[in-house]
């Protein structure tokens, strides 16, 4: 075994650091995002979070909005692993590996985005149980530092063992893994719902505090996570010679249209709340959509958002269109948008404005903050390129270990 | 004492127990085992530890930059003050006085006071009385060491146009003249809940009820998530966004673990009913500097003080009651 492991290490280190022009490019460019990020986020460790755009009353900013987006992204790998590992469906068996490579990407940036959120990162060894102290089950954080890295060290391992097995051409043992698929499928789910109840669980700030927060995490992100996983694929096909077929493309975007309409379903249903009778608990809401005291720095990103979601679904609805790859791969980066907007923007920071004595006190994220969460998103990206790179060709049969 | 008139003083229940077994790398060192071995289990710390180390071992060194990157060395791997038995407690605020000797040249007391027994603190404040003249909040600066930099507060004096008790139409900003004519004042700060919803949210246990009822947070401890200040329905928490700024001599000498002792930057604080004066027998500094006397402090389980008798004698009422989070801090009128 040792061998075996130590020739697919080297193997994959081959090939990770071999590649056309185009793929030392890409990995460049990536690099010198994160050496920014890095760069900012080490300016950050010094000064202090006072140099993001953060105060008392919107206490949680760009980091923690990317963060809810992140874990909803990698809870839709279930997407492809539910119906592959346990249907045995063939279709989406091509795309999973590359699913499950998205989500261990998600989940490292999610993490990443809480590391650099916390002001005290070198006391993180506080919430490690043994030597530090959880506060688990009280704290829906501590569920949530559970769930991610469980998610993680899952979706790491159960990939490996089957490209593992696939390495030394044989069948992977399915009494071994399937298990663990099954675990990680309720996982998923948790993973997204423990998320949405760290927001819904705070009586402090009614926008949160609302049954609908944890379905409507769920119906946004089994639409932006599998749409994400429509654009890269096409990407790999184009760029590599892995193909995982028409029929996967097809079933992947009726997962995105379901989710895309039942999404704005709930977003019908949440304006209605709000808007037919308002209350006291409907400012943050008034506030996004409209603005409060001539302040309505995020209404036209929420109309934004609305506009490019509506549009999506309109056009994944109408089958001639979601057929055709470019309307389809359209409506895919419109609604993966438009997704991450509505995260991004319009679900963590309007529920601390206005504050809890009903001060208007906005947030615009600084420069530190953005190019932080630029370099995030290039570790993401790179994490994942590295992963994809590795798996395809022994996918493909071109790697096999050589006793 | 009537239960229905009280009904918080029925429903204290003993704080919340997080954990029961020993926990934080203090407790962990305590071990049976050498402090090397101990210490390799920190990777995290490691790296950070490893320049102190080398500063105690270093022969150019001074003896008290030795003795300084000792004291940091251990402050590392201090445990959550919650969990630490009587030693461990004086153990730390000396190391913390000395600390703070090494850098300064001046001497601090850090007390380590323990709740008395058969004390729940409550507070009370006279809408009739309050004219605005925001004493208590500058007293409030000075007896706890806030930062001077960005001018943090605990207490927020809101202006209501009579007629109104809506806080969103209510000035917390105003610079003007006070009394206003037609206007009238309300404090807030930490209620002190007896059912706080910023504790059970905290990951690692950083903050707690103490058993006379003060909110408290371990400074060392807390992570800096912020969670809390999210779930905090009345703004009473605050945070370090950078390291925070007092003068040197401006510095209260006079502090308690849970209390004033100086804070770092990423961590959060709030009011503690000035805990390092209240468990001396004395008044909040905002009750002492409050010059109209519309603040009133005391023990809600004591029948004889002030603050029983104008639960009893007044029509008091709290804020946000329907969150259910028990403030121990009513407002009343004459």
């Amino acid at each position: 075994m040792a061998t075996v492991l130590k020739q697919f290490i080297r193997d994959a280190f081959e090939e990770t650091t071999t590649g056309n022009r185009s793929y030392h490019i890409w990995m460049g460019v990536l690099t010198a995002l994160m050496c920014l990020g890095a760069y900012s986020y080490s300016v950050q460790l010094r000064a202090g979070l006072a140099v993001t755009g953060m105060h008392d009353h919107v206490s949680w900013g760009l980091y923690i909005s990317n963060f809810t987006f992140l874990v909803g992204v990698a809870a839709a790998a279930v997407v492809l692993v539910l119906p592959a590992y346990v249907l045995d469906d063939v279709d989406f068996g091509r795309a999973v590996l590359m699913g499950e490579a998205v989500a261990v990407s998600a989940v490292i940036m999610a993490i990443s985005f809480v590391v650099v959120d916390v002001g005290g990162p070198a006391r993180l060894w506080h919430a490690i149980p043994g030597i530090g102290l959880l506060n688990w089950p009280q704290s829906m954080l501590a569920w949530d530092i559970i769930v991610l890295n469980g998610y993680l060290v899952m979706n790491f391992c159960i990939p490996l063992y089957i490209l593992l097995a696939h390495y030394q051409g044989r069948q992977p043992d399915k009494r071994r893994y399937v298990p663990f698929v099954m675990l990680s499928i309720f996982w998923a789910v948790s993973l997204h719902l423990v998320t949405a109840f760290l927001y819904a669980g705070l009586a402090s700030r009614p926008y949160w505090n609302n049954a609908l927060m944890g379905p409507r995490f769920l119906a946004t992100a089994f639409a932006a996570g599998p749409a994400l996983m429509i654009l890269i694929l096409e990407v790999i096909r184009r760029k590599t010679d892995f193909d995982v077929g028409d029929a996967t493309i097809h079933k992947l975007s009726l997962v995105v249209t379901v989710a895309a309409q039942i999404s704005v379903i709930m977003l019908l249903s949440e304006l209605f709340k709000e808007f037919y009778f308002p209350t006291h608990h409907s400012l943050s809401a008034q506030y996004l959509y409209f603005g409060l005291d001539g302040k309505a720095s995020l209404k036209p990103f929420i109309w934004l958002s609305v506009g490019m979601v509506l549009m999506a679904t309109l056009v994944l609805t109408l089958h001639p269109l979601r057929k055709r790859v470019g309307w389809r791969n359209t409506a895919c980066v419109l609604l993966f948008l438009g997704i991450l907007l509505e995260k991004g923007l319009g679900t963590i920071i309007p529920g601390f404005i206005p504050e809890p004595w009903g001060r208007i006190d906005e947030y615009v994220p600084t420069w530190i903050e953005l190019t932080v969460s630029l370099g995030i998103w290039a570790l993401g990206a790179f994490v994942f390129t590295v992963l994809a790179k590795a798996a395809i060709p022994i996918e493909l049969g071109r790697k096999r270990f050589i006793a | 004492m009537k239960p229905d008139l009280f009904p918080i003083l029925n429903n204290i229940a003993p704080p919340q127990e997080c954990c029961s077994k020993p926990s934080g790398a203090k407790q962990l060192l305590d071990r049976p085992m050498d402090r090397r071995t101990a210490a390799g289990v920190m990777a995290g710390a490691l790296v950070a530890g490893m320049g102190l180390l080398s500063t105690s071992c270093s022969i150019t060194a001074s003896a008290s930059e030795k003795e300084q990157a000792h004291l940091d060395w251990e402050a590392i791997f201090q445990g959550n003050y919650r969990l630490m038995t009587e030693d461990e407690k004086k153990n730390t605020v000396e190391r913390l006085q000395r600390s703070h000797e090494l850098h300064t040249g001046k001497t601090v007391r850090v007390s380590a006071a323990e709740p008395k027994e058969k004390v729940l603190y409550g507070y009370a404040f006279n809408v009739s009385k309050c004219r605005g003249y925001m004493d208590c909040v500058r007293a409030c600066t000075k007896e706890n060491n806030q930062d001077r930099a960005s001018d943090m507060k605990y207490i927020r004096i809101h202006e209501h146009a009579k007629g109104e008790m809506n806080f969103e139409h209510a000035q917390d900003d105003f610079f003007h003249e006070v009394p206003a004519a037609g206007h009238f004042y309300m404090g807030t700060q930490c209620f002190h809940c007896q059912n706080p919803p910023c504790v059970p949210v905290c990951p690692v246990g950083a903050t707690w009820m103490e058993p006379d009822g003060i909110v408290v947070v371990d400074y060392d401890w807390c992570i800096g998530c912020r969670y809390c200040m999210a779930a905090c329905p009345y703004d009473a928490r605050r945070f370090n966004w950078a390291e925070p700024q007092v003068p040197e001599q401006e510095v209260n000498p006079n502090q308690h673990y849970l209390g004033n002792r100086p804070r770092k930057k990423g961590v959060v604080e709030k009011c503690t009913f000035c805990i390092q004066r209240s468990r001396d027998g004395r008044n909040p500094a905002c009750v002492e500097a409050c010059p109209t006397g519309a603040r009133v402090f005391g023990n809600l389980l004591d029948p004889d003080s002030e603050i029983r008798w104008i639960l009893a004698n007044k029509k008091v009422f709290r804020l946000k009651e329907d969150l259910g989070t028990e403030p121990k801090f009513w407002y009343y009128m004459d």
